[in-house]
């Protein structure tokens, strides 16, 4: 009873699909997933298992399918991680590390196949005395041509600073919210963005690739929640600066699937999917399902730091940064490429079973 | 031009709906959605805000609303928090911990409006020394009794003495790996099985409820990857047994969405989910997005201990159990109910912990104190 009786239907099903989307009169794709992840229409074809690429294996059953069709359907094949550890991470640390030792750590995520690591930032050593050494650290890193590895800088002196110390990639940040911005660079959210046009200005024509950080996308330590739309705007600022990527950073955790979902729904109104990162931090431990939420609405690109290094200076003894290991092991398990070249299964491979 | 041309579509939709579940020749319920949570026919009807109950306020844009109706619209309305930090959080502690100090842990987590506690176990004291205070922490906990206390029992000679000490629910377990079972209790999955009968029946005799705990049901530390068929053959066992529900554990928290979710649906096959609850560790730190996949499968119950007490006997140092806290946190911010006050649970964590004298193992308990009104948003 089931094909036969499902592909009549089926039939039904996909008209009314292709015209709902026709009545939308926009594409739905807009929304950053990769056609070929939104083509409901394949759905029940004899395609589907084609559609379902990531979930060949393990939906045997009619109703798993279903519900992999609804759910998992949307994941993008491919997510970038950008590793944040070496700069995000060892910025908060006390104990001041050796430059050798930063200069390996980055050699060794890079081994690992990660394609993206932040290696350094360009702030005044007043402010982060931890990445002091960072010219030392973007010499030491210098032959590594095949990973970009983008350094923050605050303005236009750190910029020069950073090309002169052989930077190839700079990343710039704002705040969503007007009493975090006032607190951490003093000025306004308008007055940060336009600090940063000359910075991007500059890198136009040295053609040097922009990052953008948009801090307290959900909620700020200080004013409480954010409004999505703030959001929006500063991301959408930032993009017109030209940066190449914006990546979304919930500075104190406080993310949750429904804050997330709303606050992504808003951005994307004005940023498309393809263009946007995702920073959450795991203060509350809600990081892996916020970074789900992200993927199913066509994110793929996912900031983490290795080990988890990166506290939250908001809330003492906190977790920060979401660890880079739990995003990949996430990632494989949802049969999502990354790149990562070292990744061992517990436990059996130690035993030397599979 | 939104609304109309919507409607007329939506039409086809509906009855395409109806077709397509009435063509499976069986109820899709039977996954164990509410129906009002499955009923996909009213998506694109008037009523679609009334359907989107728990994100009527969120999604404002078309576009926004259909990604909640796919993803999220299955998500139970409630979900029962079984926690197990007095047992499964406090035996793996060293330093033993006062009989008095594991009533008021107990107390606190009922008065906090958890609807489970497990409150202690009846397996031998040379194996749990820590809870080999089990009579006098039931004792403490008697009058206890808008709660469920189920407490863990490992055959009938020690259900006999929870009886004795008061208990008026117990748990059995079995494991879904036959290496786990000999190196864990020295005999195979089916003779486990066979000698927890005689509890369910003793059981039964005295109007007990009984709960099932199958362990390893993702990989299992001595023989890797256990298969779904295994793990639903003994979950169907323990049901047939006379439990009432099954709590499905990876004991070694190597669980992704993935191979959960084909193991639910292996599980699922046997026993409907309203009789299933989860137990997943968090040692990979997946067990939150573990959860998410068992509740958009239907499962509404999980199990959680407070500020993740428990950790992974076979990866030194690693987190177990996941913290009720970060559970909680979970499903407020999905709108769905558990009758839990996080904060009051936040309090029994921190209470614990300074008794066991460490921090506490969860993320939500560390950072409450400094940004406590952030735990609103």
């Amino acid at each position: 009873m089931g094909s036969r009786v499902k592909c009549c239907y089926a039939g039904n099903f996909l008209k009314t699909v292709k015209c709902w989307r026709m009545a939308r009169g926009g594409d739905l794709t807009k929304n950053a997933f990769n056609s070929s992840e939104l083509d409901v229409s394949n759905a029940f074809s004899s395609n589907s298992r084609r559609f379902l690429t990531t979930f060949t294996k393990s939906y045997e059953s009619d109703t798993g399918a279903q519900f992999s069709n609804a759910k998992v359907s949307s994941l993008p094949k491919y997510v970038k991680i950008v590793e944040v550890g070496p700069r995000d991470g060892l910025q908060n640390e006390k104990g001041i590390i050796l430059t050798s030792v930063k200069i390996q750590l980055i050699q060794r995520l890079v081994a690992a196949g990660l394609p993206v690591v932040e290696a350094t930032s360009f702030v005044s050593p007043k402010w982060v005395p931890q990445l002091a050494d960072a010219k030392d650290v973007m010499a030491g890193v210098r032959n590594l041509e095949q990973t970009r590895l983008p350094v923050l800088v605050p303005n236009l002196k750190g910029f020069k600073a950073a090309i002169e110390a052989g930077a190839r990639e700079v990343a710039i940040f704002a705040a969503a919210s007007e009493s975090f911005a006032k607190a951490n660079t003093n000025c306004t959210v308008e007055e940060s963005i336009n600090r940063f046009r000359e910075v991007c200005d500059a890198a136009k024509k040295q053609n040097i690739s922009v990052r953008g950080y948009v801090s307290c996308v959900v909620g700020c330590p200080i004013e409480g929640p954010i409004s999505p739309d703030k959001v929006a705007h500063v991301a959408k600022e930032l993009l017109q600066l030209g940066c190449y990527e914006i990546s979304l950073g919930d500075t104190i955790g406080i993310g949750n699937p429904g804050t997330v979902r709303r606050m992504l729904q808003a951005v994307m109104q004005e940023v498309p999917a393809s263009k946007l990162g995702v920073h959450f931090h795991n203060t509350y431990g809600q990081a892996l399902v916020n970074i789900v939420v992200a993927l199913q609405m066509g994110i793929n690109v996912v900031d983490s730091s290795v080990a988890g290094l990166g506290g939250c200076p908001y809330a003492k003894g906190a977790t920060g940064n979401v660890a880079t290991e739990e995003v990949l092991y996430l990632l494989e398990g949802l049969g999502i490429k990354t790149g990562w070249t070292n990744f061992m299964p517990p436990y059996w491979a130690m035993n030397g079973q599979h």
